[in-house]
C-alpha cells in the first residue's frame, strides 16, 4: 500500500503524466460501451417499413425539437405490460435509426409519443396544440396557437435533406432535389401526384384544416401523425426481427 | 507593439467574419447571434487598440483592491458572475416550476414556453452558475496551491469573457428556439465551436499555472480540476459532432442517430454530472473544506484511491439513463453495475471531506459557512447513494420518466453544488476584497436555513410526486384494465408541483440574502450583530464522560 502511495508521488510531480493517465482512465468506459453499437446487429439492422422522414415531416420534427417537446414527452416505449397497453408495442432500435437527433426523452410530464400517429384525428391535434386544456382539462401543456398562424418557413429543404444524407440517412437523389416542392405537396392533395411517386406510403392531406396556408401546424401534425406508424410490428417479418433482438 | 497588432488583427478578423455571417444569415436567429458576436469582437478590438485596461476600469466599479501577490481580478469578476447567474438560474427554475403548476403562466408566448425555458434553467444553473464557480475557484485554488501567479493572464481574461459570451449566446438561443435537441447539450454548432476555443484556453491557463508552480507536488484539488477540464473537453467535442445545414444558418444535425445517438448523449449527459458537477466541485471541496475547518485533509491515501476510482468508473455509468430502452441489454447492465460500484468512490470523497472536520466539529455550531460546507457534503453523500439505487433496473422501471429523477438531480444540484459554491463564495469574498469579515454571519445562517428547508420541500415533494406517478401509471384494477388515464396522473401531481415551487422560492430567497450580504461586504460595510454563539468555553467541562461500572 505504502509503495503505491510512494509511486503515486511521481504522478503528483508531473502534470503531463497526471493528465495523460487521467485522460486514459476516462476514455476506456466510453470506448467499450459505445463502439460496439456501430457493429452489432440489433442496433444497426433495418426492419420492414422504415423510411426516412419526408420533407414536411422533417420540418415538423425540426419544430418539435425547436419547441423542446422532448423535455416533457418521451418517444421510447419500454417493454412493460402497462406501457405497451397504454402506448402500443415497445419501441425497436430500428424505429429511431433516422432520428438526428434521437428524441427518446427522459421525462414524461406528458404521455409517450412514440406511437401517437393515427391515434387521434388531425382536428384533435390542431385543437389540442392550440389550446390543450380545451380537450384535456387536466393538461399542463403550454399553448401553441402561434404554430397555426405562422407560415412554414424552414429554409432550404434540399440543403436540409442533403445534410441528413451526409449523416447517413438514405434519401434518394430525387427526394433531395425535389424537397422544396415535396414540402408543399404533402399538405396539398390536389398537387401531390409526383410527391406520391417519390414517397409512396406517406400520408398526404391538409393537416391543419386550413388549405389556404402551409403553416408550422401542418408540419408538426404531419410529423406527429406518422410517429410509430412505419413499422407494422405485428407483421410476421417484424416479429422475426424482434425474436432476433435479444436482451429485453 | 507587435503583440498588440497581432491581437488587434485577430479581433478585426473575428469582427469581419461576424459581420459577413450576419449579412448572409439564412435565419433570423443566426443573424442575431452573429450580431452579438460582432459586438463582442468590436469591444475586444477597441479595448486592444485603445490600450485601456479593463482591469482598471472594472476595479473601480467593483471596488477591487489593488493587485496583490496573486492574479485575482479574474476571480473577483468570476465571483460576481457566479452570484449573478445563480440568481438568474434559480429564478428561471422557480418560474418554470410555477408554469408546471399553473400552465396559464406560459402566457401563450413562444419565448417563455416551458419547452424553451427549461433548457435555459438547466444551462443557467449548470453551465453559467456552476461553470463560473468552477472557473473562478479553480483559478484561485491553482494559484494558492502552486504558489504561482496565473500563467497567461491575458488568456485567463479571455476565458472569463469568452465564457460569458458563450452563456449569452446559448441563453438567447434557447429563447429564440435555437437548439440541437439534446438535453444539457442544447447549444447549436457555432456556440459549441466557440466554447471549444474558450475551453482549450482554460486548459492552457490551468495547466500553464501548474507547470510554473513553486510547490513540488500538485495538490489533490488540482487533480480533480484537471480531470474535469480534460474530460469535459472530450465529452463536449464527441457529443457535438454535428453537420450544419448551412454555414450561415443556425440549424445542424448530429452525425449520430437513434440508439448510437442516445448512448453518446447519455455518456455525455451523465458525465456532465460526473465531471462538471462532481469532479470539478470535489476540487472545490478539497480546498475550501480544509481551509475553512483549518484542518488538513483527512486521508491522503483515500484521496488517491477515490480520485482514480471515481474518474475511471464514472464514464461507464451513462447507460443507466437508458434502462429498458432499445439499447442492448448488456450495455444497460454494464451501466447499472458500474453505477452501483460508483457509490464507493463517491462516498470516499464524502468521507474524506467530512472526516477533515475531525477535531473541529464544534465549528458546525459556531460557523455557518462550515455548516454550509458540511451540509453540501451530506447532500453529496445522499444523492450519490440515491443515484446508484435508482440505477438498479428494477427501481429504475418505476422511477424512470417520473419526477423522482428531477428530485434526485435537485438534491445533488441544490444540496451539493449549490451549498459548496455558497460556502466557497462566503470564504472568498472577504479575502478577495481585503475585508476583515463578511457583512453578516447571521445572514449566512439565514441563507443556510432557507436553502436547506427549500431543498427538503423540493426533494420530498418530488419523491412523492415521482412514486405516485410511477405507481399510478402501472396500476391495474381487478378487471385487468389500467386504472388511470395519463391525464389523471397529471392532475394528481398538482399539489406536489405547488410544494416544489415553494421549495424553490425558499432556495431563491436564501440566495437573495446572499446577494445582499456579499454586496455589503464588497462595499466594506460590517453589520453590528451579536455573535453566533455565546456560551463561554469552560475547560472544566471539556472532558470525556467516563462510564461508571454498574
Amino acid at each position: 500500500m505504502s509503495s503505491i502511495v510512494e509511486r503515486h508521488k511521481t504522478l503528483e510531480r508531473n502534470v503531463t503524466l497526471l493528465a495523460v493517465l487521467a485522460f486514459a482512465a476516462v476514455t476506456i468506459g466510453g470506448i467499450v460501451e459505445i463502439a460496439p453499437l456501430f457493429w452489432i446487429d440489433n442496433t444497426i439492422e433495418k426492419v420492414e417499413g422504415m423510411r426516412p422522414y419526408t420533407p414536411l415531416e422533417q420540418a415538423g420534427r425540426d419544430i418539435y425539437v425547436r419547441e423542446g417537446c422532448y423535455v416533457c414527452h418521451s418517444q421510447m416505449i419500454r417493454p412493460f405490460r402497462d406501457e405497451t397497453e397504454r402506448y402500443g408495442h415497445y419501441s425497436l432500435a430500428a424505429e429511431s435509426m433516422y432520428d438526428h437527433p434521437f428524441q427518446w426523452g427522459s421525462k414524461r410530464t406528458g404521455p409517450d409519443l412514440a406511437r401517437v400517429g393515427g391515434k387521434y384525428s388531425d382536428e384533435w391535434h390542431v385543437q389540442h396544440l392550440k389550446d390543450p386544456r380545451s380537450v384535456v382539462p387536466e393538461s399542463i401543456m403550454p399553448t401553441y396557437q402561434f404554430l397555426a398562424e405562422r407560415p412554414l418557413n424552414q429554409g432550404n429543404m434540399t440543403a436540409e435533406l442533403q445534410t441528413l444524407y451526409t449523416t447517413g440517412v438514405p434519401y434518394t437523389k430525387d427526394q433531395i432535389a425535389q424537397a422544396n416542392d415535396d414540402l408543399k405537396a404533402q399538405a396539398d392533395p390536389e398537387n401531390a401526384t409526383e410527391f406520391k411517386t417519390r414517397w409512396p406510403k406517406a400520408q398526404v392531406r391538409d393537416f391543419d384544416g386550413d388549405p389556404k396556408k402551409l403553416t408550422e401546424m401542418d408540419a408538426l401534425v404531419a410529423y406527429l401523425q406518422m410517429l410509430g406508424t412505419l413499422v407494422d410490428v405485428n407483421a410476421p417479418a417484424a416479429q422475426e426481427d424482434l425474436a432476433k433482438e435479444k436482451g429485453r | 507593439m507587435e503583440q498588440v497588432l497581432m491581437r488587434a488583427g485577430l479581433w478585426f478578423g473575428a469582427l469581419v467574419l461576424a459581420v459577413v455571417a450576419c449579412a448572409l444569415a439564412v435565419d433570423q436567429g443566426f443573424a442575431i447571434h452573429m450580431a452579438i458576436f460582432g459586438i463582442a469582437a468590436a469591444i475586444a478590438l477597441w479595448v486592444t487598440i485603445s490600450g485601456k485596461s479593463v482591469d482598471n476600469a472594472v476595479r473601480g466599479v467593483l471596488r477591487m483592491p489593488d493587485p496583490g501577490r496573486y492574479d485575482d481580478d479574474v476571480i473577483r469578476w468570476g465571483v460576481i458572475a457566479t452570484v449573478f447567474w445563480g440568481i438568474a438560474g434559480f429564478a428561471a427554475g422557480l418560474w418554470i416550476a410555477l408554469e408546471l403548476t399553473w400552465p396559464q403562466l406560459n402566457l401563450g408566448l413562444e419565448w417563455i414556453n416551458f419547452g424553451r425555458l427549461r433548457p435555459l434553467h438547466t444551462s443557467a444553473v449548470i453551465f453559467a452558475f456552476g461553470g463560473n464557480a468552477l472557473i473562478a475557484t479553480s483559478f484561485y485554488v491553482v494559484q494558492r496551491t502552486c504558489r504561482a501567479r496565473l500563467a497567461f493572464p491575458g488568456l485567463a481574461r479571455f476565458v472569463f469573457w469568452g465564457y460569458q459570451l458563450f452563456i449569452v449566446i446559448a441563453a438567447t438561443g434557447y429563447l429564440l428556439g435555437i437548439t440541437q435537441g439534446k438535453e444539457y447539450a442544447e447549444p447549436e454548432w457555432y456556440t459549441d465551436l466557440w466554447l471549444t476555443i474558450v475551453w482549450v484556453a482554460y486548459l492552457a491557463v490551468f495547466v500553464g499555472t501548474i507547470v510554473k508552480r513553486s510547490e513540488p507536488h500538485i495538490y489533490v484539488a488540482n487533480w480533480f480540476y484537471l480531470s474535469f477540464i480534460l474530460t469535459v473537453a472530450m465529452l463536449h467535442i464527441v457529443n457535438n459532432l454535428n453537420i450544419p445545414v448551412s454555414l450561415f444558418g443556425s440549424r445542424s444535425y448530429p452525425i449520430f442517430a437513434g440508439v448510437q445517438g442516445a448512448l453518446v448523449e447519455w455518456w455525455y449527459g451523465h458525465n456532465a454530472v460526473g465531471f462538471f458537477l462532481t469532479a470539478g466541485f470535489l476540487g472545490m471541496m478539497y480546498y475550501f473544506v480544509p481551509k475553512q475547518a483549518e484542518r488538513p485533509v483527512y486521508s491522503y491515501r483515500l484521496s488517491i484511491i477515490h480520485f482514480w476510482a471515481l474518474i475511471f468508473l464514472y464514464i461507464w455509468a451513462g447507460p443507466h439513463h437508458l434502462h429498458y430502452t432499445a439499447l442492448p441489454d448488456w450495455a444497460q447492465t454494464l451501466g447499472m453495475v458500474f453505477s452501483v460500484m460508483l457509490w464507493m468512490p463517491s462516498w470516499g470523497g464524502m468521507i474524506n471531506g467530512l472526516m477533515t472536520l475531525n477535531g473541529a466539529w464544534d465549528k458546525i455550531r459556531t460557523d455557518p459557512i462550515m455548516r454550509m460546507l458540511v451540509m453540501s457534503l451530506a447532500f453529496y453523500g445522499m444523492s450519490t447513494f440515491e443515484g446508484p439505487m435508482m440505477s438498479v433496473k428494477s427501481v429504475n422501471s418505476l422511477s424512470h420518466y417520473t419526477d423522482w429523477t428531477i428530485g434526485h438531480v435537485h438534491s445533488g444540484a441544490l444540496g451539493w453544488n449549490g451549498m459548496v459554491t455558497f460556502g466557497a463564495l462566503y470564504y472568498l469574498v472577504p479575502r478577495l476584497w481585503n475585508r476583515e469579515r463578511l457583512y453578516s454571519l447571521r445572514m449566512v445562517n439565514w441563507h443556510f436555513w432557507c436553502a436547506t428547508l427549500g431543498i427538503v420541500f423540493y426533494a420530498a415533494s418530488m419523491w412523492v410526486a415521482g412514486i405516485t406517478q410511477g405507481l399510478m401509471w402501472r396500476e391495474y384494477g381487478p378487471d385487468g384494465y389500467l386504472v388511470n388515464s395519463f391525464a389523471e396522473t397529471v392532475a394528481a401531481l398538482h399539489p406536489m408541483y405547488a410544494l416544489r415551487a415553494f421549495g424553490g422560492l425558499l432556495y431563491l430567497s436564501g440566495a437573495v440574502i446572499m446577494v445582499i450580504n456579499i454586496t455589503k461586504t464588497i462595499l466594506g460595510q460590517y453589520r453590528n450583530e451579536a455573535p453566533m454563539h455565546d456560551a463561554a468555553f469552560d475547560p472544566e467541562k471539556d472532558r470525556p464522560i467516563v462510564a461508571q461500572p454498574a
